[in-house]
């Protein structure tokens, strides 16, 4: 399977970040999506909308930034 | 995330409980927490507005500021951050307050009058979500007020340094202060209290993310129950406390501090809901992510002041008598600009734009 793109939200207030994220897992055959965040909020609401959907979360410091990776279950 | 979630509830509880106590303990009549009016009060300290009944250096502001600064230095979540359209949140904000003071109160005293029994509380609640659906449409559309980057370090620390410096004036009753010596600007909880208060709000709003217009949106936008949750607990618990105290009145007329006016009542709160949605939160998260380095969020909260001083300095604001033709027109004229900025912020003009968006890529 081809590695995602990393789709990047940082220096994003809400609720764009989150936009970003529903949009991608929400593509048709989409099963993977990583996103750069750079602050606390975004991270948790990320996380909960990707638990929500039932989808797995890993969280990578970058940085000082986030990589979350989603994988749908 | 369970944690997290006991957190909303307690934040917004502890808010609402403070936000009815604060009036007991000698804040204005269902004001006891009011970050619009509180801003108002603290520019009219500052001799910004020269309403003589409106001037008192709010320390729930200045607590809430540092207390937020202070957790987020704690937790690693300080970054001074800042680029993202900052003169376009400036004018979002100013036009935001002008609604707050046609309406008398922001998104948190909205709940906190309703939870009195303030029915005009109940219209403008319903202007508040008119106007977040409104600026859900626009996110919907493609908006943007773009990306913010990582700044220089002092720029991070200019906003609660300021902060802590007026406190000081505070502490020092500094001549250069304006005092209320009547009217909501002399009512007032003892300055260690509410500064207490204050704090206290400050760590937690800054733990939880409390927001009064995200709870909204959230739920609109993604069925996202998380932020509702502190609104609701918030409302609750100040409902209880006003019960409890004696201080709960339902109806329209004779109202603390409100007016009974509808239409402008609904209205000043759509706008103020528009524009605090646009904005990524109320007030009080405004204040929250200024505290914790987000630069583009401290110009909003000078936006705010400025909306507040000019809303008292031209005659725009309400007051138990109504709202003047003046506010009125204010009103609609920044309808108006919001609506101008968020269209040429979004994608819906675009050739096939909405249906870009709306096939959510």
């Amino acid at each position: 399977m081809p590695e995602a793109e990393v789709k990047d939200a940082r220096g994003m207030l809400c609720p764009e970040p989150l936009l970003i994220a529903k949009r991608e897992m929400e593509k048709p055959g989409v099963s993977s999506v990583k996103i750069l965040v750079d602050n606390a909020t975004a991270r948790e609401n990320i996380t909960r909308l990707a638990e929500r959907m039932k989808w797995s979360v890993v969280v990578d410091s970058a940085g000082s930034d986030f990589l979350i990776t989603l994988e749908k279950k | 995330m369970k944690g997290k979630k006991i957190l909303i509830v307690i934040s917004g509880a502890v808010v609402g409980f403070l936000g009815v106590w604060l009036a007991v303990a000698g804040n204005p009549p269902n004001m006891g927490m009011c970050i619009a009016c509180f801003l108002r009060d603290t520019t009219g300290g500052l001799g910004l507005h020269r309403t003589a009944a409106l001037q008192y250096v709010r320390p729930e502001i200045l607590g809430l500021v540092l207390g937020a600064f202070i957790s987020a230095l704690v937790t690693r979540e300080h970054r001074p951050v800042g680029g993202s359209s900052p003169l376009v949140r400036f004018t979002l904000a100013f036009f935001g307050m002008i609604g707050m003071m046609v309406f008398l109160g922001c998104p948190l005293r909205t709940l906190l009058r309703l939870s009195a029994g303030d029915l005009n509380a109940l219209v403008g609640l319903a202007g508040l979500v008119a106007g977040v659906l409104l600026g859900v449409a626009f996110f919907r559309g493609g908006f943007s007020l773009g990306r913010a980057a990582a700044t220089g370090r002092a720029g991070g620390y200019i906003f609660p340094a300021a902060t802590a410096l007026l406190l000081v004036f505070l502490l020092a009753r500094a001549p250069f202060l304006f005092f209320s010596e009547q009217g909501p600007g002399s009512q007032h909880a003892p300055l260690f209290i509410s500064l207490a208060a204050g704090l206290l709000i400050g760590v937690l709003a800054q733990r939880s993310r409390l927001c009064m217009v995200g709870g909204i949106r959230d739920m609109i936008m993604f069925g996202e129950s998380y932020l509702l949750m502190g609104f609701v607990s918030l409302f609750v618990v100040a409902l209880a406390a006003n019960l409890a105290y004696g201080k709960f009145n339902l109806g329209f007329a004779g109202q603390p501090l409100a007016h009974t006016d509808g239409l402008w009542n609904f209205l000043g709160m759509a706008l103020a809901g528009l524009c605090s949605v646009l904005l990524g939160g109320c007030p009080l998260r405004q204040l929250i992510s200024a505290a914790e380095g987000n630069t583009d969020s401290a110009v909003t909260v000078f936006g705010l002041i400025a909306g507040a001083a000019f809303a008292h300095n031209f005659g725009l604001a309400a007051s138990a008598k109504g709202v003047p033709a003046a506010g009125q027109a204010a009103v609609i004229i920044g309808f108006a600009v919001v609506l101008v900025i968020a269209l040429a912020s979004s994608k819906i003009l675009e050739r096939g734009g909405v249906a870009r968006a709306g096939s959510g890529s």
